[in-house]
């Protein structure tokens, strides 16, 4: 058996797979930026990624909806394969929820046309119905008033909030995270961070760039460490904090933590 | 070392400072004048420049044009110089006279009605288009963009089945060709713009080396080769009786023309998106042609509206070309009539081509000023 360090617990079947990521490898030009990436993501898990800025973490997280190709390897979401077919890829697409560290809301349209825009034109549901599920994940997130206006007009910490209940108005059975904290003003990290606590004890299943490491303690079931495009170590939350194996995995711990 | 001072190391605020209405400025004319005209030596001196240039050009002008001009009159008699009137100004009598001809050409009398009503159609669809306000836009646009041009070729071309007469385009003429020149140009223009523009950004190599191919191309030919180009060359390809008709020859050639100068202003406004907009619409499973037309390009054409409308009034003023192919726009009729020998004056042509001035002018200043409102708008609605 290969070296597959980050396989779910023995006990998971195979319809129990969120994500399967086989020997993945990609390169930018001449850089290696993933390298061999083995990584299997049970439904239901929650998984922090971190690790030093240019490590690849984002962008492995975005080969998971294909936002990103590669040259070797298989990526398998949801039960189905990431080709170059985009019937695929947009089904996948369909499944798979994404919150950007810079928030990518439409500015043309206002908060409840961002979250019905893909529910209607995708899911083609009837307006009034996108409008009501959107109403209902902007109330999740705690801003239902603001539904008409224009994310110009919100704070950064309430424009990521709109583009997670963009995201959930999908209804998506995953849900990637990239750096969803890092472009906001310290105050509003919180209010960010307590939604996607909220959405966590949901039991969606959750791939987290961060590098919050509270909130990697609280809600992660494994915790990943990638540098130089590799897993370097993954553990659970708290043996990977307080007993970390890896002198990389050391010396980065040490870093944010000091 | 340390800074000796009485200060204490900590402060307390104990005083609340409540919230103030902005200082007054000085205010009242002279204190603008001082303010914006006579600020310093260099100002003082462009003001006066300025003043004086303008009192050296504008009464001249004024005399010309508004004082001394002829309105009414039957022949050049009435723009001549004589005892009463030592120095005629420009001869509008002339325009009066010859105003239907500048308008619809040789188009039959009888028919002129039908022209009227497309340029009331014409407007009537310009101003459901553009009114931000005016209801239901989305059939406003199928039907500038659809009934609209259906309509207007049935209207001034004939359709002798329903008891239109046909009437050839080379009896068309005046600004009834200029709009019609123009307006095909610009509704072209647009969409073909687009297309191109999406194609030059596109992944697939073959459509991207076309569109390269299209737009460099046209873009490095004056119009006036492609408008030969399309009425001469077209006709030693094609036998004669199938070659497309004159007019629609010239229009073809400027729509091409046109949506090459499109597709670069449309790119622009394209690089102007930040990927992150792309990536978000790509990241909800939309479709390419979905990302574009409901993420993408409205964002693209806000940011460029003010070169798509540029470009708009540089094709307007650009129609005047299709003289060269024998086509009598505007400024042809206007050509042709000041050769009249009934009204032969040292100023007929002045007030011909002050007349072509002024129509150009506040169509296109028209232009502008519906792109600067629909600027602000958008800026106020912090759309941006």
């Amino acid at each position: 058996m290969e070296n597959r360090p980050a396989s779910p617990p023995a006990n998971v079947s195979r319809q129990d797979v969120a994500v399967e990521i086989i020997a993945l490898n990609k390169w930018y030009g001449e850089f290696h930026v993933l390298r061999d990436i083995n990584l299997t993501v049970a439904r239901g898990e929650r998984i922090v990624i971190c690790g030093p800025s240019g490590g690849g973490k984002s962008t492995l997280l975005r080969c998971i909806n294909r936002l990103e190709d590669w040259q070797t390897g298989r990526v398998i979401v949801d039960g189905i394969e990431l080709t170059d077919d985009p019937k695929q890829i947009l089904a996948v697409r369909r499944d798979v929820g994404m919150v950007f560290q810079q928030f990518n809301l439409f500015p043309h349209l206002t908060v409840l046309e961002n979250c019905t825009l893909a529910p209607v034109w995708v899911r083609r549901m009837p307006k009034q119905d996108a409008e009501a599920l959107a109403m209902k994940y902007l109330e999740r997130v705690r801003i239902p008033d603001q539904a008409q206006k224009y994310p110009a007009r919100l704070s950064g910490g309430q424009q990521q909030r709109v583009a997670i209940a963009r995201a959930l108005c999908m209804n998506p059975n995953i849900m990637l995270f990239d750096e969803p904290t890092s472009a906001l003003d310290p105050e509003m990290v919180k209010e960010v961070l307590d939604t996607m606590v909220e959405l966590a004890s949901d039991g969606i299943t959750m791939l987290v760039v961060s590098h919050e490491m509270g909130f990697a303690r609280q809600v992660a079931d494994r915790v990943i460490f990638m540098a130089d495009g590799q897993i370097i170590e993954v553990n659970e939350p708290k043996d990977f904090f307080d007993r970390p194996q890896h002198e990389r995995t050391k010396m980065f711990l040490q870093q944010i933590l000091q | 070392m340390t800074v000796q001072t009485d200060m204490p190391r900590l402060y307390l605020r104990s005083v609340w400072v409540p919230e103030l209405p902005p200082q007054r400025t000085q205010r009242g004319p002279v204190s603008w004048l001082r303010h914006n005209l006579f600020s310093s030596p260099l100002n003082v001196a462009l003001t006066i420049i300025c003043v004086l240039f303008i009192a050296w050009v504008v009464p001249p002008l004024v005399r010309f044009f508004v004082i001394d001009a002829v309105w009414s009159g039957t022949d050049r008699q009435a723009c001549l110089a004589d005892a009463q009137h030592p120095t005629p100004g420009a001869c509008f009598a002339f325009v009066r006279t010859w105003l239907s001809y500048f308008i619809y050409g040789f188009y039959p009398l009888g028919q002129r009605w039908r022209v009227n009503l497309f340029f009331l159609a014409l407007a009537f669809g310009i101003v459901w288009l553009l009114r931000l306000s005016a209801p239901r836009r989305d059939i406003g646009a199928v039907y500038f963009f659809v009934v609209l041009p259906i309509l207007s070729f049935v209207l001034l071309s004939g359709l002798p089945a329903i008891g239109l007469t046909s009437v050839p385009t080379s009896l068309w003429g005046g600004i009834l060709v200029t709009i019609v020149v123009a307006t095909v140009g610009m509704v072209v223009s647009l969409p073909f713009g687009i297309l191109l523009a999406l194609g030059r950004r596109s992944d697939m190599p073959v459509v991207k080396l076309c569109a390269v191919i299209f737009i460099e191309t046209i873009r490095g030919i004056p119009l006036i080769t492609v408008l030969f180009m399309a009425s001469v060359m077209l006709p030693l390809f094609v036998p004669e009786r199938f070659a497309p008709d004159k007019l629609l020859r010239a229009l073809i050639g400027v729509a091409l023309f046109a949506s090459a100068y499109m597709a670069e202003v449309v790119r622009g406004g394209l690089v102007a998106v930040p990927r992150g907009q792309y990536e978000a619409a790509r990241a909800l499973g939309l479709t390419y042609w979905r990302m574009m037309a409901l993420v993408i390009l409205p964002q693209a054409l806000r940011v460029t509206l003010p070169n798509i409308v540029n470009t708009f009034i540089g094709l307007f003023k650009d129609t005047t070309l299709v003289f060269v192919v024998g086509i009598f726009d505007l400024l042809r009729t206007i050509e042709a009539a000041r050769a009249d020998a009934k009204w032969a004056t040292p100023t007929t042509s002045i007030a011909g081509y002050a007349f072509a001035a002024v129509f150009y002018f506040i169509c296109c200043y028209g232009m502008s000023r519906y792109a600067r409102g629909v600027e602000a708008r958008l800026a106020r609605a912090g759309r941006r």
